[in-house]
């Protein structure tokens, strides 16, 4: 097996296996879809026009909720400082870490897009939509919280500095992808979603692995 | 148990020169121009107090540390195995799955999976969750990591930690194994090695005499 | 094989740099803290005295001379974090990071100077405190930037080790800072097709340039005589902190 899909297979090993944190994800995700109707009353318009909104701040929150197990635990059991030696570039490293986070924390949300567009009352194309946008912006969203968990890894606060300092980066991915799911806002908004989410995904192994060799330092 | 092993060859003999170097932890100086070289088949024992900067210099040799001064020759990103107290294991993988992937990610140039496991004296324990293992159990899995893939230079924090008199004589067979196919290992330890040959074997004390 | 080690007495090697800073730095500050309150003197006389009131807004019209300086520091101020940035990450300038942390704070209190008085404004101009108008939303994140900033400063022991990882959120923000901007406006022209801030740009007359101008000079020398004296006790309270240190260390080797 190469060692890209060696790490990813591991992490995903990881996650599944005892663990089961992705499937509380997807339980956070799909709470908070269903505690905003108690908050702003059960009136079904009202809803299917304020569904774009309540899933992608469902969305950001459970990413960011899930954030800190990216790095910390293999930077607390040694793994990372071995992986610096492992024929993989430790950007590389990053890169296969942050793909099977996005699999694990990401990809379940996706699914559950259902229960959320039954719930607040979204019509079809109000549904598929929701999918299109958090399927092309999740990436940069998991991207920017790779750079942020790796900036706060050798941080035992880091837990609650890494979304603090991720939120404000990451608005213009809520923009755009809100902007994905309003008919009324064109295609621009889409296109800029893509552009950004590539960017970004493009981007981050490098600041990332950057910031896990200084903390290692 | 007295036969010398070999390893097949599959790195070039290696040689480790490290000139001026200083390296400091913060603002406080650890150590300031220190140099040694050690050739194919050396081993290098670093002792010392503790906090005086043993694993330091380790890290500082892996690359991971970055030093303020000095040059390090001979020990390229991929050339080394590193032994420390943070094992770099998954409780929740198995025995086999955790030697496996390191396996993957380090290069599959050792030995074979099951063969590794028996000579490090665990070849039972291949499906058991590595949680399970005892530290000295855990410790002879670390070990385990550097025989699948073949490295020249191993750098070993208190490698003897954990293990038992059985495990202090495996650990010293397997340096002298590594020696014998010209890898070089470098040791911070408290305890003295069991190797079968005490000739190319060196001793730095750091922070002056222990 | 040979081994030589030679202990080497320097604590303060990775502060020989800012030590030569604490040196010609001295002289520095009288003399900017006296050109700064020249330009405040001036540029308030202009603008309460000497500029005429708008015929919309009347005599609000000089917030104007407070909000724009703030405006300009509040960027120009995360300018010089990005470049101190590229300093400790490229070069490792030991003098860097510590510009890099004194900057921050005093971003977010331009930052938030220029919210304030831009409230101020928007009071009788708008009729509302708070308006999600483009260019106050950029301002706001560029708040949260800041302080999410400082809140990384805060949370870690080393201080040379957060300089450099901070230089990477530093930079990481830079160039998410334009994208944060153009969103903003995209975002703001979908709910609200009309901007409610009129432009303001070179048509306006020269009696209220020439006060807008000297206040721009007097709150640009305001932050370089407060970024220098930040410095300053940053680079002091880092060398008192090494020597309790050495002084904790030496007396648990007695």
């Amino acid at each position: 097996m190469s060692a890209f899909r060696a790490l990813i297979v591991r992490d995903l090993r990881l996650a599944f296996r005892a663990g089961g944190e992705a499937m509380t994800l997807v339980l956070f995700f799909v709470m908070v879809g269903v505690i905003v109707p108690f908050a702003i009353g059960p009136d079904r318009p009202q809803l299917t026009r304020l569904a774009p909104g309540i899933v992608w701040i469902a969305a950001f929150l459970s990413m960011l909720l899930g954030l800190d197990r990216l790095f910390r635990s293999d930077d607390e059991d040694g793994s990372l400082g071995l992986l610096q030696h492992s024929v993989l570039p430790l950007e590389a490293v990053v890169a296969a870490k942050v793909i099977a986070h996005w699999l694990v924390t990401a990809l379940p949300l996706l699914v559950a897009t259902p229960v959320l567009a039954l719930l607040l009352s979204m019509s079809w194309e109000q549904w598929w939509r929701t999918v299109l946008a958090l399927a092309i912006g999740t990436p940069a969203l998991t991207s920017f919280g790779a750079i942020g968990a790796a900036v706060t890894v050798g941080l035992r606060r880091g837990g609650l500095i890494a979304p603090v300092l991720i939120l404000p980066l990451a608005i213009p991915v809520m923009i755009f992808g809100v902007g994905t799911m309003d008919q009324m806002a064109g295609g621009g908004a889409t296109l800029f979603l893509i552009a950004l989410s590539l960017v970004v995904t493009a981007f981050s192994p490098f600041a990332a692995a950057l910031a896990l060799r200084t903390a290692g330092e | 148990m007295n036969q010398p092993e070999r390893f097949p060859p599959v790195f070039a003999p290696p040689n480790v020169t490290v000139r001026g170097l200083g390296v400091s932890r913060g603002e406080r100086v650890l150590f300031a121009d220190l140099s040694f070289e050690v050739q194919a088949g050396g081993v290098l024992l670093l002792r010392g107090p503790n906090g005086v900067g043993k694993s330091t210099l380790l890290m500082t040799l892996a690359g991971i540390v970055r030093p303020d001064a000095g040059e390090i020759e001979g020990i390229g990103r991929e050339d080394v195995h590193l032994l420390t107290y943070q094992s770099g294991l998954k409780g929740r993988l198995s025995v086999s799955e955790n030697l496996q992937f390191w396996r993957d990610m380090n290069g599959a140039t050792g030995t074979q999976l099951d063969e590794a496991l028996e000579r490090v004296g665990i070849g039972g324990l291949a499906g058991l969750e590595a949680g399970y293992l005892s530290s000295g159990q855990l410790r002879r899995l670390a070990l385990a990591r550097l025989l699948v893939s073949a490295r020249p230079v191993w750098l070993l924090d208190e490698p003897s930690a954990a293990l038992d008199a059985a495990g202090e004589r495996l650990l010293g067979a397997l340096i002298d194994a590594h020696r014998g196919a010209g890898g070089i290992a470098i040791v911070a330890t408290h305890h003295d090695l069991l190797l079968a040959e005490a000739r190319g074997v060196e001793t730095i004390v750091l922070g002056g005499p222990a | 094989m040979s081994v030589t080690t030679a202990k080497q007495p320097n604590w303060f090697s990775r502060l020989a740099h800012p030590g030569q800073f604490l040196n010609w730095s001295r002289y520095l500050i009288w003399p900017l803290a006296i050109l700064t309150a020249i330009a405040f003197a001036l540029g308030l006389w202009f603008a309460f005295y000497n500029s005429p009131e708008d015929y919309q807004m009347g005599d609000m019209v000089r917030v104007m001379y407070i909000h724009v300086p703030n405006a300009w520091l509040s960027m120009l101020v995360y300018g010089v974090m990005a470049v101190a940035a590229l300093g400790t990450l490229v070069w490792r300038h030991p003098l860097a990071d510590v510009a890099a942390k004194a900057a921050a704070p005093l971003g977010a209190v331009f930052t938030a100077l220029c919210l304030y008085t831009g409230a101020l404004w928007g009071r009788p101009t708008w009729g509302t405190f708070w308006e999600w108008d483009g260019r106050m939303t950029s301002e706001l994140v560029l708040l949260l930037i800041y302080l999410g900033i400082i809140a990384l400063w805060r949370a870690f022991d080393d201080q040379l080790k957060a300089g450099r990882i901070i230089a990477i959120v530093t930079l990481v923000g830079a160039l998410n800072i334009p994208i944060i901007h153009y969103s903003v406006d995209w975002w703001n022209t979908l709910h609200q097709p009309a901007s409610v801030f009129t432009a303001t740009g070179p048509k306006m007359p020269p009696s209220i340039l020439t006060p807008l101008f000297v206040m721009l000079i007097a709150f640009t020398l305001l932050f370089a005589l407060l970024q220098i004296v930040r410095m300053r006790t940053e680079i002091l309270s880092r060398r008192a902190e090494t020597m309790t240190r050495q002084a904790a260390l030496q007396g648990d080797a007695k």
